[in-house]
């Protein structure tokens, strides 16, 4: 038996937002042995309604019964599972630096200018530099950096929104509307 | 605009709203956290009968008892920490086997959460994953609103066990009393829209099939299914397989049932499941008891999956159409897009098997030679005819409840009562409680292994005390009868921790002040049984089986299913028959 192949899955969760969600989503990889790489959490478009993004390398399979069944959780309104070509997304970093060794680079101005970050906080000891963009991007910055004696460095979970032109959310919640309409009228 | 506007506590707000949503019954067990509960429900004994269980693993398994015989939601209260953690065993069986519980853990105050307090744990935060939905309730005012959303989800869609964890702060606190029942969440809809072209599909391909076969699970049960299915596989002439859980959603004697699916069901079904070209699951979910090995699962088949819950489809075998819909809902709505029509050569093959298999296995079960020992099934079917098959029978788990699924015999619904999905040795006692405290009409008979009933002996103490009249059979080998039987068949008959030393069962049951008897020769089995069924007491039996008896057919774990053990060497192969 072939197994299928594994790559790197977006998954988003629109919920009520109650404790112990997080919780109730993260149990379901840990089930099936899924690492989760990373994840976010926040409020999203629609007032009430909280967004969990997380990603996990795993095959396609597998991924469409783990979506299902954090869509089965009550407090859960949606789950989707998407791969990198379905939505535009982007990571955020940030990176702490000795000041004096990036002035003493020459490197500041490239830095900001040909990977697109800028600079946060800048202090007779550190300089904090953020940058925006895709995990390969902000990897690129962090090894340009590394020979400056980087301090620390942190990476945000992923945020996305599918390329998609139909909001499937909105029409579930406009099904529902309906449904919580007609059992009124009983 | 009863009750309105009065200010009461929160644990008496609890107890009025388990009324609201017509509890009668409630099985628990108190302690500090949940004592503000306990005193109020001390006011209500003439409207809410508490049944004191002896361990809160009992009164889990007590209220799944009630809830699978009645297809009401079973209630439990329960104290924090320990308490609690003891219903962690119950809440996961009864997420396997989709039983409606409604469990109210008490918790420490809401200045205590987090702090290791006494008899804290994390209720929430352990039943998450195996309840359909856990909450905490911090506040008194929210108490009716919880209770409202936790019968409602506990009962609709595909119904599960959600717990209520109530903060002793919240049961003390006052509210005003207002209560409104709940039919609606945003975030779940329990009753999906049928899609009718996918219904349509599955009609057409079922009109076509030559060899279809309709695989019906609990859901027939649930969904109150029976006449449904029984309409259409009588139309269409479509043999029927039950999985183990589906047992009793149609009549044993109904012409198109071949029997029970999976590792111990009937050979029938387990050949010409790898014939079908068209197979209709309904209210199942291809457990791997029933497929076993999922690459060799019937290959020829075209696959029709119809469930109320859809991470069931594709989970474990791939269909060709999904629908999710209530079971009845989608049977009914099917049966005139069916056409009438004639497969009696394709339901007398399941027939033949079914023939060799009672030559075989029924004849070496049923018919010992006489001074030999007695095995399970002839004490089951036995029982089966005292009661006309109209008792419920209750099981354990292990040889008792394949054997008591293979060879007790069903008239009505909701006659079945066994733990499928996580296999808990120890549930066949409360829930042969709650069983007939929900139908205290019915005979109620469990059967038991000697294993399992100490594993939850303490119940004995309940029905004692209530005075449940429940007809026990212990079917004692003295062994672990079924890890005997895979060490027997795998293990090189290294039976490795499976002899047991046992007490004197009935002179334990009489210190309880239950009758009984011990049944040893064969001669004295059916007077034991009618004394046993003679009025509505408790009463034990305690039967000396065979030890070297054992469950057949079998397909071994992991195994085509269609590869059948007819005895310990000898595998099933149609053509020699």
């Amino acid at each position: 038996m072939t197994h299928p192949e594994r790559q790197l899955f977006t998954v988003t969760v629109y919920s009520e937002n109650c404790v112990g969600l997080l919780n109730q989503v993260s149990v379901i990889f840990t089930r099936r042995c899924l690492n989760i790489e990373d994840v976010s959490a926040s409020a999203s478009s629609i007032p009430d309604i909280h967004k969990l993004t997380l990603t996990t390398w795993a095959d396609r399979p597998t991924m469409e019964k783990v979506v299902r069944q954090i869509e089965k959780r009550v407090d859960v309104i949606k789950a989707f599972l998407f791969t990198d070509e379905d939505i535009v997304y982007q990571e955020v970093a940030l990176y702490k630096v000795p000041t004096a060794r990036l002035l003493e680079s020459g490197s500041v101005e490239d830095i900001v200018r040909h990977h697109g970050a800028r600079i946060l906080e800048m202090t007779p000891e550190y300089t904090v530099i953020e940058k925006s963009g895709h995990p390969w991007e902000t990897e690129a910055l962090l090894n340009r950096l590394r020979s400056l004696d980087i301090r620390q460095f942190v990476r945000s979970g992923r945020v996305a929104v599918t390329k998609s032109p139909v909001e499937y959310v909105d029409m579930y919640l406009e099904e529902q509307r309906l449904r919580l309409q007609k059992l009124q009228e009983k | 605009m009863k009750d309105m506007n009065q200010r009461i506590s929160g644990a008496e707000a609890l107890v009025r709203s388990l009324l609201e949503e017509h509890a009668d019954t409630v099985f628990g067990y108190p302690g500090g956290a949940i004592l503000p509960v306990y005193d109020k429900l001390y006011d209500f004994t003439d409207r809410l009968r508490h049944i004191l269980v002896r361990h809160e693993q009992g009164a889990v398994h007590a209220a799944q008892g009630y809830a699978r015989v009645s297809g009401r939601t079973g209630v439990v209260i329960v104290t924090s920490g320990p308490g609690a953690a003891n219903v962690i065993t119950g809440l996961s069986d009864a997420m396997a086997d989709s039983t409606p519980l409604v469990v109210v853990t008490g918790q420490v105050g809401r200045q205590y959460l987090g702090s290791d307090a006494f008899q804290e744990t994390d209720v929430v935060g352990i039943t998450q994953p195996i309840t359909k939905w856990a909450h905490q309730v911090r506040r008194a005012e929210d108490i009716p609103a919880a209770v409202a959303r936790a019968f409602y989800i506990a009962s609709t869609g595909r119904p599960g066990p959600v717990v209520l964890d109530i903060a002793k702060d919240a049961q003390i606190g006052m509210l005003d009393w207002h209560y409104e029942p709940v039919n609606f969440i945003r975030s779940y809809n329990p009753r999906p829209n049928i899609d009718r072209e996918a219904l349509r599909r599955a009609a057409e391909m079922i009109n076509k099939a030559e060899r279809p076969l309709l695989l019906a699970g609990q859901g027939i049960t649930i969904s109150d299914a029976g006449e449904s299915l029984g309409r259409l596989v009588e139309k269409a002439m479509i043999p029927v397989g039950c999985t183990l859980l589906g047992l009793s959603s149609l009549p044993s004697s109904h012409p198109m049932l071949k029997g029970m699916l999976g590792m111990h069901g009937n050979l029938g079904l387990n050949i010409n499941t790898n014939r079908a070209d068209v197979i209709i699951a309904v209210g199942m979910r291809f457990d791997d008891r029933v497929t076993g090995n999922t690459a060799t699962y019937a290959p020829n088949a075209k696959i029709i999956h119809i469930d109320i819950d859809p991470s069931e489809f594709d989970k474990t075998v791939r269909s060709t159409i999904a629908i999710n819909a209530d079971a009845r809902e989608a049977l009914d709505e099917l049966l005139p897009m069916i056409e009438k029509a004639d497969r009696a050569a394709w339901a007398e093959s399941f027939d033949r098997h079914n023939a060799v298999e009672r030559d075989v296995v029924f004849t070496n079960e049923l018919k010992r030679p006489k001074g030999s020992k007695l095995t399970m099934g002839e004490v089951i079917s036995r029982v089966s005819e005292a009661t006309g098959h109209r008792a419920v029978a209750v099981t354990d788990v292990g040889q008792n409840q394949m054997m008591s699924a293979r060879y007790f015999r069903f008239t009505d619904p909701r006659s079945f009562i066994t733990s499928g999905g996580l296999g808990t040795m120890g549930f066949g006692l409360p829930a042969s409680i709650g069983a007939k405290i929900a139908a205290p009409e019915r005979t109620v008979c469990l059967f038991c292994g000697d294993g399992g009933f100490q594993m939850t002996i303490q119940e004995l103490g309940t029905i004692m005390e209530y005075g449940v009249g429940v007809k026990m059979v212990i079917l004692n080998n003295n062994f672990l009868g079924n890890v005997r039987q895979w060490q027997n068949l795998f293990f090189n008959r290294r039976f490795s921790q499976t002899p047991m030393l046992n007490p004197d069962f009935i002179k334990i049951a009489s210190a309880y002040g239950i009758d009984g008897e011990d049944v040893v020769n064969r001669e004295d089995l059916a007077g034991a049984i009618d004394r046993m069924l003679a009025d509505d007491r408790p009463y034990l039996l305690n039967v000396q089986i065979d030890e070297t008896d054992m469950v057949f057919p079998m397909t071994p774990a992991g195994q085509p299913v269609d590869h059948v053990l007819l005895s310990p060497d000898n595998y099933y192969t149609p053509d020699n028959y």
